[in-house]
């Protein structure tokens, strides 16, 4: 266990030692102490870690993970887990604007609520979020998933492509070219494999909406031009 | 950029300490806005009237001005000079007098604000500079408004810091930026307003100023902003008794609050909240689009 104190210790410091991890090193448990809202805490990671910071965080924390678990036990700024390529990060409060946004690939979990833009152009990464999230969230998403056992705000997956959304509670307006789609078997199962790896074993699949994109945006028609 | 802090005290006790949690709050928002900084302190309310003075040449403008304002209005007054700053107190009754006789005795003075509460510092600078040079941290009072520049709309001037005043005990400060302000300042010229600027901001200001004298409340005036203001905003207002935030539609601007049994607190981050007293236990949200909050003491 190695334990890093932003009090004593600089952010880039920090996240030198994150990424200097040898292969072969004995030490995969780090904590990170007195984050008091830093920005860019544990951003670039490439190493199968475990990751927790005391504390929350401000703009990008996790960004461009790749392998690690990161938990955030306070709540994240703007762009947490940005551009995640693979892994696991945990928020255990809420997340600000365009939490897992163009993410690739790894779990987003948020605990609490998401804010606006959470998942905006997400690209392969899966975002379970526990309470509500924002408007214009999956806004231009094109693949992945995105959970909500909460409410959606406005414009929900405007422009979307591919992801598939899930959402348990209300939803305060669909976007441009998303609507509501049947939850056929193959999509009751993938969502259980999303609530499971979140850790989420009383709500049952059944319990969700699905939405995704009527493809009527894909390519320019004038027809279309209203709807853009 | 830009970073906006505010801090509502509900615990009367804690006033004494306004300017003390304040001032790292604003240096804690250096790197959102570096160019200048400013911020209102609604203080102790002594029954005079407060206009506070900004000067370019303090030691020779405000060297006499006690006697010579003193003399022009025919009344008792009090100055205390802050660096390039001066709070001239004058009896309730005399505050127009005083606006004009000091108008009349050195054009080059700027009005920064006036009110029963209100005293607005600002600066160009570094935020911690700009602090420390006006002595926020041993300030006193019942709350408070502080800005962080990164000019967008305007100069790097004095006059282009925020918080803005166009009415007595009114300020505002900005995140973001405005679209259709030069038709709305044009428009606001036309209805007698007077604008010191070409600032986005002021124009907002001026805007609230202008649709409170038409017999809305604070609440009501910003209501009516979200469908007259283009652009984007995070708005923190202040009156004499007041603190208010706004969120434009689209808020992209970002936007924390903070609220204890002991006050309520704004960030542009959580970082700027860190320090407050039992912020780990306060509640913490944001602010939704195009929806008012407001306190009142």
């Amino acid at each position: 266990m190695v334990t890093i104190n932003l009090a004593e210790t600089s952010l880039r410091e920090l996240n030198q030692q994150l990424h200097r991890i040898d292969p072969g090193a004995n030490d995969r448990d780090f904590i990170v102490l007195n984050p008091r809202g830093a920005h860019a805490v544990a951003v670039g990671v490439d190493a199968p870690v475990n990751i927790e910071i005391k504390g929350s965080v401000g703009y990008y924390c996790a960004g461009m993970n790749k392998q690690a678990s990161i938990v955030v036990d306070g709540s994240a700024g703007p762009g947490v887990a940005e551009n995640m390529m693979s892994g696991r990060v945990l928020v255990r409060g809420d997340a600000s604007q365009y939490a897992g946004a163009t993410g690739r690939g790894g779990l987003l979990v948020i605990e609490g609520n998401a804010s606006s833009r959470c998942g905006i152009s997400m690209k392969g990464i899966d975002i379970v979020v526990k309470g509500n999230i924002g408007h214009m969230s999956a806004f231009m998403a094109q693949s992945g998933s995105l959970v909500v056992l909460g409410d959606a705000g406005d414009a929900l997956g405007d422009s979307i492509y591919e992801a598939k959304l899930f959402v348990r509670g209300s939803v305060k307006s669909l976007g441009a070219d998303c609507v509501e789609k049947e939850m056929r078997p193959e999509h009751v199962e993938l969502l259980s494999g999303l609530l499971a790896r979140a850790g989420i074993s009383d709500i049952r699949p059944q319990e969700f909406r699905r939405y995704g994109s009527a493809r009527t945006l894909y390519n320019f028609n004038i027809d279309n031009a209203d709807a853009y | 950029m830009c970073g906006i802090v505010g801090l509502f005290l509900k615990d009367r006790s804690l006033e004494p300490r306004l300017g003390a949690m304040m001032a790292p709050m604003l240096a804690s928002m250096s790197d959102r806005g570096p160019d200048s900084a400013g911020f209102a302190v609604y203080g102790e309310e002594t029954g005079a009237a407060k206009i506070t003075l900004q000067s370019a040449n303090p030691r020779k403008d405000f060297a006499g001005l006690k006697g010579t304002l003193a003399e022009a209005i025919g009344a008792p007054i009090e100055v205390t000079v802050r660096e390039t700053h001066a709070v001239v107190e004058v009896p309730a009754d005399k505050a127009t007098a005083a606006r004009e006789a000091l108008a009349a005795i050195n054009p080059a003075l700027r009005i920064m604000s006036t009110g029963a509460a209100i005293e607005i510092y600002k600066e160009v600078g570094l935020p911690g500079d700009v602090a420390r040079r006006f002595g926020l941290d041993a300030m006193a009072g019942s709350h408070g408004i502080g800005h962080t520049r990164m000019a967008t709309e305007s100069a790097v001037t004095t006059l282009g810091a925020h918080p803005f005043s166009t009415g007595p005990d009114q300020c505002l400060v900005h995140n973001g930026s405005l679209s259709n302000h030069n038709n709305l300042r044009r428009q606001l010229r036309h209805d007698g307003l007077e604008f010191a600027t070409e600032n986005d901001t002021e124009v907002a200001a001026a805007y609230l100023t202008w649709r409170m004298a038409q017999g809305l409340d604070l609440g009501q005036a910003l209501e009516q902003s979200l469908k007259d203001l283009d652009g984007f905003y995070t708005f923190v207002v202040g009156t004499k008794d007041g603190f208010g935030v706004l969120r434009d539609p689209i808020a992209c601007k970002p936007a924390v609050l903070a609220e204890t049994d002991q006050y309520v607190a704004f960030g542009s981050e959580f970082r700027a909240l860190v320090d407050l007293p039992g912020i780990e236990k306060a509640k913490v949200w944001e602010p939704e689009p195009a929806t008012v909050y407001f306190w009142k003491h």
